[in-house]
């Protein structure tokens, strides 16, 4: 067990070396708004992703967005459209490029961008310089709402 | 399985209870009077047709506690403000009841701030601080502290029931057109605009929070959520570091001119003063 462990631990370790290379927020090439690479080359975990969607210090996606698949949840926001279905209407390069920065697929949307660390105005100190979620958080909200689709 | 599927259903049924929708035909009668708390937007506004106190957008539990003047904990705090009004405070020997005998004549005043004095922007804090360091030979009071709000509160209910009426134009146009810049300019990491909510998305919820149009009528409120009156700019500074922006300062230019902008949004709203909000 133990050695299963350690081993598992290794690989781990050894993949995130490997594809170590993060795509800083400036760097990401937006296509029609979409975004075909991975920020990060590591799979996005969507129940990582699943938590990140809720938290409300990071994506708090729910705060705009209903989601029937958080129907255990109160308050589901309603400024943006329901995400029911979400990877049925988009790829997930689209997603992708939509959580990075909305404005590259949505002219003038309310939509925060989450993937930017410039071009914003006053930050607060502690927020300066910093996009709202990392890249590795992106990954795994992408990977997240490509498990929400119609049947 | 048991119980899960009922309880599902039944936070479905809640999250429709919840969804937004303000109460258009809830009406705001206090002591026999009648608010306006909905009414045609000003020709300047132009992107609302009707503007909307944010009375409209509140539950009924907490709409209930500003019917009855004994039921509104901002009265509390009123009652704090008489006391201070009547206080005796530095080199002057004066309290505001010495040049202002009844504090009823201020009835009026509320309406028609921020407004244009010697040229300057000024809003009612100002008025009080400028009171207090010329005539009184007293300290200022803190811009938003409590007992600045218990005052500007114990004033502003002189008006209440009377219709906003800021100025806009002659001296306050540069001023105004400031507020409005800043009012459509997005800040902070997440990028916002006070429009992108509170004109764009009014009336809809955003997570547990159903969204106003930010009208600053019942200012200065007693909030829920801490308990206390809060200054319109104190609320300014609230919003700002919602969006993770930097809030200009309490009593600075931006803000001033912002506080007129937002107020003329609401003229023809009843002064609500002290309103009761979350």
């Amino acid at each position: 067990m133990k050695k299963t462990i350690v081993a598992v631990a290794a690989l781990l370790l050894g993949t995130s070396s490997v594809y170590a290379e993060v795509i800083a927020p400036k760097n990401v090439v937006y296509q029609d708004g979409a975004v075909s690479k991975s920020l990060t080359g590591v799979a996005g975990d969507p129940a990582a992703g699943r938590k990140a969607f809720l938290n409300r210090k990071q994506g708090n996606c729910l705060a705009c967005h209903v989601n029937s698949d958080m129907a255990d949840q109160p308050f589901h926001g309603e400024v943006g459209p329901s995400l029911d279905g979400v990877a049925t209407r988009w790829s997930e390069a689209e997603l992708r490029g939509i959580v990075s920065n909305s404005k590259k697929t949505f002219e003038g949307t309310i939509m925060p961008a989450f993937y930017i660390d410039s071009g914003y105005n006053r930050p607060l100190d502690k927020f300066a310089g910093k996009s709202i979620l990392t890249a590795q958080q992106v990954e795994d909200i992408v990977a997240y709402l490509m498990t929400l689709k119609t049947e | 399985m048991g119980f899960k599927p009922f309880v599902t259903t039944a936070l479905a049924i809640m999250g429709m209870a919840f969804a937004a929708q303000a109460d258009e035909n809830a009406k705001l009668v206090i002591d026999g009077q009648t608010m306006i708390t909905q009414t045609k937007a000003p020709a300047f506004v132009e992107n609302l047709d009707e503007i909307y106190s944010g009375w409209v957008f509140r539950s009924d539990e907490t709409q209930a506690l500003q019917l009855d003047d004994f039921d509104n904990p901002g009265f509390v705090f009123l009652d704090q403000g008489i006391d201070l009004f009547n206080t005796v405070d530095g080199s002057e020997g004066k309290s505001c009841a010495s040049c202002h005998e009844n504090v009823e004549d201020f009835a009026g005043l509320r309406a028609k701030m921020p407004r244009i004095k010697d040229g300057k922007l000024q809003t009612m804090e100002e008025q009080v601080n400028e009171c207090r360091t010329t005539r009184m030979g007293a300290e200022p009071w803190k811009y938003s502290g409590s007992q600045m709000t218990a005052v500007t509160a114990l004033i502003s209910l002189q008006s209440r029931g009377m219709p906003v009426d800021v100025a806009v134009d002659g001296a306050a146009a540069p001023f105004w057109e400031k507020g409005k810049e800043i009012y459509y300019t997005r800040y902070g990491q997440l990028d916002l605009a006070c429009a992108n909510c509170h004109e764009d998305n009014y009336d809809t919820m955003i997570r547990a929070d159903h969204l106003s149009q930010g009208q600053v009528n019942g200012f200065p409120t007693y909030r829920l959520k801490n308990a206390k009156l809060n200054s319109i700019q104190g609320r300014f500074k609230g919003c700002m570091k919602n969006v993770r922006a930097k809030p200009f300062k309490e009593g600075s230019e931006e803000f001033k001119a912002l506080e007129l902008y937002v107020a003329s949004r609401g003229n023809g709203l009843s002064v609500e003063s002290p309103s009761v909000r979350n």
